[in-house]
């Protein structure tokens, strides 16, 4: 009875439109479902044995990837509930934990990212140990490095958002930072050699520190920037990224081994 | 008998003990092969789970360790654990394998190829659902942490960056924001991004191996264990109240004193040695510590490629040599500044106010 089902499923004109080939059971098949499926065509069709050991990728590149989809979907869970305003902000996120269905999604979404801090950094340790930034792959080394530190301000920019004192204080002591930019930070070395006459340029409502919170301190203006940057611009650049560093990884051969 | 070991490990935990030990532990441990058996991996795995044992039964240990945002800093300090020893395992491993003329594991198998599905493809699967398993008990076991309302009129004591930057707030401790901040951020992530074009060592590529690349290795090692993660775990763990060291074991004190008499290189040069005011023009009174600097920044760099790292910069040529030497002494410059501080409570060795100019 199953079978019968499974036969006039596999047989139907609505499956053969999503897959154009049998099942991956035979080498032509399997050669097949990797070409003619979109994501998975991010993968050769064969691979190197020795790359796809456990032991030697730790399987971290994935992962992290894993955890940026992860991410993405939960974040935009919660962005139908949350509104990135000083009223609004906390209730919100007190709200998420208590009034809503399966309140588990800022659970997910927080530990997730502190998850994928870790594996990028995993990734690239892995990396550098194996020695796979070595030519021909200098650029995506290069890449992978901006887009651990975009994953580092993703991470940072997310943290403003619950509202609470602990986002507050710690988004002001790194904020608190930029203050001391050599020339566009007010306290910064060379900033009082920025004049006009008598006019300093860089003061306290003008520096990289007023751009970066929209206000002299982390108020609703920050709230709002770093919300945008968080959920927008952020996830653009590293989707953008993300495509540029796995076509290379194909382009310059593949997981790396040695030559 | 708890309590003497607990004053040990907090005698043991102070700053200056603490990147010390890290320090020489770490260089010893890299470059000898006992600590990279799997015997080692299971006799450091052990001691870590008697550290836990031992530590959870402690009050203040337990509060610090179990904090929600602080979960992901200890699990990261055991997989960081872990993975550092199977990457040396395997590069030892592979050394051994070369030295007696063999080729390394992953030679054996470069050339064969298989097929992406299903040998990639269900590796991954598997992953993924143990990476949603893991995050959804993790979800459902500790709720994410949520305090007071934001309130612009309470600063709380202490006052922490995220967990993954607090190695930089430790930093703050001995250089000023614009370097701790602002310089040294962005060196690492320059230092990082010039690592393709400044090693030229062919070997070692695509294959874990110690011996054949000791110097990129050991730096990389150095900077990623010891001052990137180590100083995360004291950041997190070992500072409590107006950023006052506090041992694992000690009760997080607000109003514990410590005394702080922080010299300036200038006044030991004017005021101790020289027996006179200091100077009120700010470029005589720095000149000591400017000169010294500079020699640091530019001197040095041509002496190392002089005399002990000549053979580098005769493979690097200048401009390579130049960015790594430079790279290398800014990486030093931070337990530097430590020890300076520790052994002289120096505070800065240049010290212009003026101009918010301070190293």
């Amino acid at each position: 009875m199953l079978s019968r089902m499974w036969n006039g499923l596999i047989k139907s004109q609505v499956w053969n439109s999503f897959f154009r080939h049998g099942m991956p059971s035979t080498n032509r098949n399997r050669v097949l479902v990797m070409m003619s499926n979109v994501i998975l065509h991010l993968h050769p069709v064969k691979v190197r044995k020795s790359g796809v050991k456990l032991e030697f990728t730790w399987c971290m590149g994935g992962i992290s990837f894993f955890l940026f989809l992860v991410e993405t979907v939960t974040g935009v869970f919660l962005m139908f509930y949350y509104r990135p305003t000083i009223e609004f902000a906390y209730a919100d996120i007190v709200d998420l934990r208590e009034q809503i269905p399966l309140g588990m999604t800022r659970e997910l979404h927080r530990w997730g990212a502190h998850a994928m801090v870790i594996t990028v950094w995993l990734h690239m340790f892995r990396v550098f140990m194996t020695g796979s930034y070595k030519p021909p792959r200098e650029f995506n080394w290069n890449v992978g490095v901006i887009l651990l530190v975009l994953t580092l301000l993703l991470s940072f920019t997310g943290y403003l958002l619950p509202w609470d004192q602990l986002a507050m204080w710690a988004v002001t002591v790194g904020t608190n930072m930029a203050r001391a930019t050599p020339f566009v930070g007010h306290e910064g070395p060379g900033a009082a050699l920025l004049k006009l006459g008598d006019i300093s340029m860089v003061h306290a409502g003008s520096d990289i520190r007023f751009a970066l919170l929209g206000g002299r301190f982390v108020g609703a203006g920050a709230l709002l920037r770093f919300y945008v940057l968080h959920c927008i611009a952020f996830p653009l650049v590293v989707a953008l990224l993300l495509s540029v560093h796995f076509w290379r990884v194909r382009k310059d051969g593949g997981i790396s081994g040695p030559l | 008998m708890t309590e003497t070991i607990e004053a040990i490990i907090n005698w043991l935990a102070r700053p200056s003990i603490y990147v010390t030990v890290a320090t020489v532990l770490s260089f010893v441990m890299f470059f000898n092969r006992v600590f990279w058996t799997k015997r080692a991996g299971l006799v450091g795995l052990l001691l870590v789970i008697v550290f836990f044992a031992f530590s959870l039964r402690n009050d203040n240990f337990r509060g610090i360790v179990t904090y929600p945002d602080n979960v992901p800093i200890i699990s990261m300090l055991i997989i960081v654990f872990f993975f550092t020893w199977l990457s040396m395992f395997q590069a030892y491993r592979n050394d051994a394998r070369i030295q007696a003329g063999g080729r390394p594991v992953e030679a054996d198998e470069t050339h064969d190829k298989v097929f992406t599905w299903p040998d990639l493809v269900y590796p991954e699967f598997i992953a993924a659902i143990l990476c949603t398993a893991i995050l959804v008990v993790w979800a459902l076991g500790l709720p994410a942490p949520l305090e007071e309302p934001a309130n612009p009129n309470v600063t709380p004591n202490p006052s922490k960056a995220p967990w993954y930057f607090l190695g930089l707030q430790e930093m703050l401790v001995y250089y000023d924001p614009w370097l701790a901040g602002v310089v040294f951020p962005g060196f690492i992530i320059i230092g990082l991004m010039a690592i393709p074009y400044v090693d030229l060592n062919p070997k070692g590529n695509g294959y874990y191996t110690f011996a054949e690349r000791k110097f990129a290795v050991s730096f990389f090692l150095y900077g990623f264990i010891v001052l990137w993660c180590a100083l995360i775990i004291l950041g997190t763990i070992l500072r409590g109240p107006n950023w006052n060291f506090f041992g694992p074991y000690e009760q997080w004190d607000v109003h514990k004193l410590e005394a702080l008499v922080n010299v300036n290189l200038s006044e030991f040069f004017w005021v101790k040695a020289l027996n006179q005011g200091l100077p009120a023009n700010w470029l005589l009174r720095e000149l000591p510590g400017i000169v010294l600097v500079v020699a640091y920044l530019l001197i040095l760099p041509k002496l190392l490629a002089q005399t002990i790292m000549k053979k580098m910069y005769e493979q690097l040529g200048a401009a390579r040599f130049y960015l790594v030497a430079f790279l290398l002494i800014c990486t030093v410059a931070l337990p530097i500044k430590m020890y300076l501080r520790w052994l002289f409570n120096l505070k800065y060795i240049v010290a212009i106010p003026e101009f918010f100019f301070n190293i």
